[in-house]
């Protein structure tokens, strides 16, 4: 983590906030408490926020606030920073179906480890994976905190098509897919369930700064969940973190 | 109401306004029409909304039938539009009648044409916007670009059709579109990953546009951009007009569709006010970048949006001429003629 955050120019209608160069719960704590800051804020101008891993990027436009001032509120922001406690954060349980023609890769994933697929399913199950941030594509989640127990390299062929909802792992990193897309993941399993749902009123099932932890299901629970999803009829388990 | 029907479609006509915004942290990108300046000023001849949704046209061929009375403006490239197969002027406002054709037909400059209509395209609103973003199958029509025989509603107009037919844009203010452009650019946010070489070659060489080119991101081609150690960065935030450079050097520039965090660095972000001109060229076309600092951008943006809002609209007595005449172009003697054939009642 800087000790002095960066103020980077990002073209004419973007100011970048860098508050570090790496992947650290510490340093997304800081983005995290940034962006709530603003946000409260209401800071005329402002278009849009978008926090990642290690940055804000700030969207404004130059026709309601001059950059000057603009910086100069987001660094007078930054000194009462330290004041902020964010709100509690929520772990979503989300359902996965493991193997089989939905996790095609589950078997490699555990050979490769030298682990039985139910160990790989268990130790994928276990933690409470902390959302760093989303991005690349509507819905899609950075993951921290997978266990090196079940560290996968990529496929060496990616596929043309993995389909949405399918649930897998690239090296240390483990995620979801949103929507069908090209993709080299190693595909473990498959949830019944939407990140991203243009008919729901609030389409987007998880945000950054809280955590999901999978469990596992079986065919018949995906097919249920899958059509009262479907109906508008099904709400994922969510409790504060720290306390499920 | 029902305003067109799709008679033959092109290769990739999408629904856009001026995009989705406010969901980017989210991972939903901004997508929106590739010239925003064409769409506005469409939108302004009619007496729209800036914002109203309007056909993009990526190539000709688009043919829709007119399903009721109503006006219609072509702004942007010049795809050789016609209304019954008479040449339709572009940057102008329109009558056009139940049973009329609209073509598109072939480039004569630019690459993205766009059809406004008064009232705007009617489709449901996601999340804010209209606009067609095909990777999520989402917005415009069914998220999907148009097909043959697609039915394509649209809104009520906000004013007399009379009051607009005929309203056309001065010719000191339509953009010209060239095959070869200067592009200016605000070096950034990642530029210090760059070698002094590198920078330099960015600056001062050609770079052509590859077939490999969608509303995602333009790639281009040309001297080798070289990173001091790397051109990986820990992902984050892409705005519009930004240049990343993978490992292989060769920039890319990102546009309406790109994703909305990325892991390349980042040399320069295209200024507002070119991003139209850039998004007018074609795969061939060659760029070169000039740096300008952030005042200047701001500056230039400011001029623009003033000229924007102040712009005076010409207004065209229209001779509406009968449907039932025919124009052929022949050739005599190293000489063409165009005759027009109207039919006796």
């Amino acid at each position: 983590m800087y000790k002095k955050t960066r103020y980077l120019t990002a073209g004419d209608k973007a100011i970048v906030l860098e508050f570090g160069n790496e992947i650290s719960k510490e340093l997304n704590l800081a983005v995290r408490k940034m962006h709530y800051c603003i946000s409260k804020k209401n800071i005329q101008g402002i278009k849009e926020i978008v926090p990642t891993y290690r940055s804000l990027i700030i969207y404004y436009n130059p026709q309601k606030v001059k950059h000057a001032d603009l910086i100069q509120k987001l660094k007078e922001l930054e000194n009462t920073v330290t004041e902020i406690i964010l709100p509690l954060a929520h772990v979503t349980e989300i359902p996965v179906l493991y193997g089989g023609e939905y996790g095609p890769d589950l078997e490699f994933v555990a050979q490769h480890n030298q682990l039985s697929t139910e160990e790989v399913v268990k130790i994928h199950c276990e933690k409470e994976y902390f959302i760093y941030m989303l991005g690349f594509l509507p819905g899609f989640v950075y993951l921290g905190g997978m266990s090196e127990k079940i560290i996968t390299p990529r496929l060496e062929k990616p596929r043309l098509k993995v389909i949405g909802g399918s649930v897998g792992i690239a090296g240390g990193q483990t995620g979801i897919y949103p929507i069908n897309s090209p993709g080299g993941w190693q595909i473990i399993g498959r949830i019944p369930i939407k990140l991203f749902d243009q008919k729901k009123e609030s389409p987007f099932l998880l945000k950054s700064g809280d955590y999901l932890k999978f469990y596992p299901i079986n065919q018949k629970e995906f097919k249920e969940i899958e059509k009262k999803f479907e109906e508008d009829n099904y709400k994922c388990k969510v409790g504060p973190y720290g306390r499920i | 109401m029902e305003g067109f029907k799709v008679t033959k479609s092109g290769i990739f006509d999408i629904i856009q306004d001026l995009g989705r915004y406010g969901y980017q942290q989210f991972g939903m990108p901004v997508s929106g029409a590739m010239d925003s300046y064409a769409l506005r000023i469409g939108n302004r001849i009619l007496g729209n909304k800036e914002n109203e949704a309007g056909i993009e046209i990526s190539s000709p061929g688009l043919i829709l039938e007119v399903l009721c009375r109503t006006v219609i403006a072509i702004a942007g490239a010049d795809f050789d539009p016609a209304i019954n197969n008479l040449p339709a002027p572009i940057w102008e406002a329109l009558e056009v009648k139940r049973g009329d054709s609209i073509s598109f037909n072939q480039i004569k400059n630019g690459s993205r044409s766009y059809l406004l209509v008064m009232g705007g395209i009617n489709v449901p609103c996601l999340l804010g916007s209209k606009s067609t973003y095909v990777r999520a199958k989402i917005g415009g029509l069914k998220g999907r670009p148009l097909k043959r025989s697609d039915i394509i509603h649209i809104g009520n107009p906000e004013k007399k059709l009379q009051d607009v037919i005929g309203r056309k844009v001065a010719s000191i203010d339509i953009p010209d579109y060239h095959k070869d452009n200067e592009i200016r650019v605000i070096l950034g946010p990642q530029d210090d990953y760059f070698s002094e070489n590198g920078l330099s070659a960015f600056l001062n060489s050609f770079y052509e546009i590859t077939a490999n080119s969608d509303r995602m991101g333009y790639r281009l081609k040309g001297p080798k951009i070289k990173s001091k150690s790397g051109s990986d960065i820990i992902t984050d935030g892409i705005p519009l007009g930004s240049i990343q450079v993978p490992r292989n050097g060769m920039p890319i520039v990102m546009l309406a569709d790109r994703q909305t965090t990325g892991g390349y660095a980042k040399i320069a972000t295209v200024i507002s006010v070119d991003i139209d001109k850039f998004a007018q060229m074609k795969p061939g076309n060659r760029v070169k970048f000039k740096k300008v600092n952030l005042e200047e951008a701001h500056q230039l943006l400011h001029e623009r949006e003033k000229k924007i809002n102040n712009l005076q609209f010409e207004k065209r007595t229209i001779e509406i001429k009968p449907a039932n005449i025919r124009i052929f172009k022949v050739r005599i003697k190293e000489k063409n003629y165009r005759i027009e054939v109207e039919e006796i009642q």
